[in-house]
């Protein structure tokens, strides 16, 4: 028995989070047409601003074709065939979470996201989003207090849209690529988070994704502001259960942060993968951007990508304030014939900016997984600096690992660094390991969690050990 | 320390093994008791490290033959991981480089692999401190080690002290030591042949593997075997080491050539005895 053979088998577990929830959904026809836009937006009572975005978008993206420069491949995406709008019956929103649908807190509760007042996470407030609509948000008086707004989007358009109209697509225009355009025009929920000037969030963040419908498309839409001196740490997580057809998942996330503040944002990503032939999965084609707009701003990104079929995506920064700060730190883990395709991009405008880049790509079985990142000194980033570093990491011999970094710089003094590496899980090092008393499967998780610990240390300590816990699903058989 | 009525640890017989289809052991018998310390010596190419990659459970090598008992129990049987849990160590001729996991880790997490199989409580991360400082005395080493990752940029004799280290933690019974002296200068190999001499006790036994007689100018075997073409020539006590240290090795091949000469004699008048059917 090789090395190769074994470490494959470890990575190959079955994924925990397929099972479907039975439960009433209303859903629109399949298909996509203006007359769709119209009729999402009028289900969710929307103002008129919101309608015009929709449908400018949906007028932008008929014009717009979708990009084929990612080192990922597919069967052509039938934009005809899917759903753009389900939801659980369940008329209003509720109040109470004990108005909530019992089988919809006991299926967040099997994917560990307990939301109701006895079992809630402590320190952490949580907005849930199953299919189109988010279900519940926790602590929302206790962070009203503190003059923080967390709750869905859809809410948030009702309560708060001025604050919506002022902020909405000015990081991530509708027409910046063709998922960003189809997003701003079908997008269903998703979260808004505002922290007004000179507050720390008391608490982190986090919203919890699930898609539950089998031929539904989701399209969510988060923004998240931090005004004047603000700070906030915001985590999402999402699963999806298994089917043989593949789903489109199309996300913006747009950040605003202002002078002095500071927003970070991580993501456990663990939509569906596929089986082990790379039949169905999520197709996870994402747009995610901050803007450094104030002065000494700062925004970081932190991701632990494992799931989904394919993955497109590449949380960015514009580093517009001066002396701001951008940050990204991935760890994307592809397993049979799993495609990504992530990496960031760093537009530093302002002078003394500065950004680090840590990725680390871990490939497995038939997948492939890329590294693609931009950093672009614009003409005004004097004393500009940029670290970015890439690893890659095989296991087996069919895997593949790329790495593609874009340098622009229009300015003379700025600086740029950039590192690469690839290595291999050598039977050696197993097997040192092993003749040490490690069990086998607990020195790859260890060679593996080794690898990402420059990552996970970004983690808000409270996800640490999620994400721990999704590598270690991935990797080891007896951990659950 | 020779014993006769000592407990036997571990019992060799007739052990064959090759890699990649490649026969390399053709037939090992050793017998460790507790107490001992013994030196295998040979050339490169004799099977010396194959001997002792076989007896750690290297997946790269495949046993074809023979059998290893370990206190009494099927050696062979057992996992790699199994193997280092009783009490069998391996200290490695070129450790390998783990980046990422750092070395006061990775030597919590096998002292308490060991522990448990012992039925010990395990060390939490502050117990272990303290017990792993205390060790650090056996071969001197600076405790900034234990913040690096596993080997990672350590020099040959960091290497060899950090095997040692584990050695010291384990307390294994049974420790075989690959060329623990290459790559050592005169220093770096009185320091380490000095801790081994320290974990070598009444319980234990040691089996050095080395081309030199320099090692056992510092550790004093009871026991001198000479390995070629994967089998053991020769036994002697640590005099043998010296007169091979005189004699130099041609005097083997000699011997190993009549040996397979008369072997294949033997195979050959075995199958001539067949009748021609059975040979074709």
């Amino acid at each position: 028995m090789t090395a190769a053979a074994t470490v494959g088998d470890l990575v190959s577990q079955p994924y925990k989070y397929g099972f479907v929830t039975d439960i009433e959904t209303e859903k629109i026809a399949k298909g996509l047409s203006e007359d769709v836009v119209r009729l999402i937006s009028a289900k969710k009572e929307e103002p008129a601003f919101l309608l015009d975005f929709r449908l400018r978008a949906y007028q932008q993206w008929l014009k717009m074709e979708e990009p084929d420069w990612a080192s990922i491949g597919h069967a052509p995406i039938d934009y005809q065939n899917i759903i753009y709008y389900a939801a659980p019956k369940q008329q209003v929103k509720k109040a109470s979470l004990d108005e909530v649908d019992p089988k919809l807190l006991e299926t967040f509760e099997k994917l560990g996201i307990p939301l109701s007042e006895q079992k809630r996470l402590s320190n952490v407030a949580v907005d849930a989003v199953f299919d189109s609509v988010s279900i519940a948000t926790t602590y929302k008086e206790k962070l009203a207090e503190h003059g923080v707004i967390f709750c869905s989007i859809s809410e948030a358009v009702k309560d708060h849209a001025e604050l919506i109209e002022r902020y909405l697509g000015t990081v991530v225009p509708s027409n910046d690529n063709y998922f960003s355009a189809l997003n701003s025009a079908v997008f269903s929920d998703g979260s808004f988070v505002f922290i007004p000037k000179g507050v720390a969030c008391p608490m982190d963040l986090s919203t919890y994704f699930r898609i539950n419908s089998g031929d539904t498309g989701q399209f969510e839409r988060t923004l998240i502001v931090a005004e004047e001196g603000a700070s906030v740490s915001y985590l999402e997580g999402c699963t999806a259960p298994m089917f043989d057809t593949n789903q489109l998942h199309a996300a913006v996330v747009e950040l605003v942060a202002l002078d002095d503040a500071s927003i970070k944002y991580s993501t456990v990503q663990n939509w569906y993968a596929g089986d082990e032939n790379g039949v169905g999965g999520i197709y996870n084609f994402v747009t995610k951007r901050g803007q450094c707009r104030g002065d000494r701003s700062h925004i970081s990104w932190t991701q632990v990508e494992t799931g989904s079929a394919i993955t497109w995506k590449y949380p960015s920064c514009v580093l517009q304030g001066a002396d701001s700060v951008g940050e990204f730190y991935s760890v994307a883990l592809t397993n049979n014939h799993q495609q990504a395709d992530t990496g960031t991009k760093m537009f530093h405008v302002g002078p003394r900016t500065r950004s680090t880049i840590v990725s680390k790509g871990i490939s497995a079985g038939h997948s492939s997984n890329s590294y693609r990142g931009l950093v672009q000194m614009g003409p005004k980033s004097v004393g500009a600096r940029n670290y970015s570093q890439c690893d890659s990491m095989l296991i087996g011999d069919q895997a593949a690992a790329n790495t593609y970094p874009y340098i622009r710089s229009q300015q003379p003094d700025a600086s740029i660094e950039h590192e690469a590496s690839t290595c291999r899980i050598s039977a050696d090092q197993l097997f040192y390991l092993q003749s040490r008393g490690i069990g086998f499967e607990e020195a790859v998780s260890m060679m593996v969690s080794g690898f990402c610990r420059d990552v996970f240390n970004q983690l808000p300590l409270e996800f640490a050990a999620e994400a721990d816990k999704l590598l270690a699903l991935k990797l080891e058989g007896s951990v659950g | 320390m020779i014993r006769p009525d000592a407990p036997v640890l571990l019992e060799i017989c007739d052990l064959r093994a090759s890699v990649e289809e490649q026969p390399i052991l053709k037939g090992v018998n050793l017998t460790l008791r507790a107490g001992e310390i013994h030196a295998v010596m040979g050339r490169n190419g004799s099977g010396k490290s194959t001997l002792s990659k076989v007896l750690a459970g290297h997946p790269a090598y495949r046993v074809t033959g023979g059998s290893v008992l370990y206190r009494g129990d099927d050696l062979l049987a057992l996992q790699p991981e199994q193997r280092a849990r009783i009490g069998l160590f391996l200290g490695f001729q070129y450790p390998v480089e783990i980046p990422g996991v750092s070395n006061l880790e990775f030597l919590r997490v096998a002292t308490n692999a060991r522990r448990l199989e012992q039925g010990l409580e395990e060390l939490d991360t502050f117990a272990f401190e303290d017990l792993v400082r205390e060790r650090l005395q056996v071969v001197q080493m600076d405790p900034a080690f234990l913040e690096r990752s596993v080997n990672e940029g350590f020099s040959g004799g960091e290497k060899k002290r950090n095997e040692i280290l584990q050695m010291a933690l384990l307390e294994p019974l049974v420790a075989i030591l690959d060329e623990t002296d290459s790559g050592l200068d005169i220093d770096a190999l009185r320091i380490v042949a000095g801790g081994v001499n320290q974990l070598a006790s009444a319980d234990n036994a040691t089996l050095l593997i080395t081309h030199y007689q320099r090692l056992l100018d510092v550790i004093t075997p009871d026991y001198v075997h000479v390995m070629a073409a994967g089998r053991i020539l020769r036994t002697g006590g640590k005099e043998l080491a010296l007169e091979l240290e005189e004699r130099g090795y041609d005097w083997v091949d000699v011997e190993i050539e009549r040996l397979e000469a008369a072997e294949l004699e033997a195979l050959a008048a075995a199958q001539g005895s067949r009748t021609p059917a059975e040979v074709g």
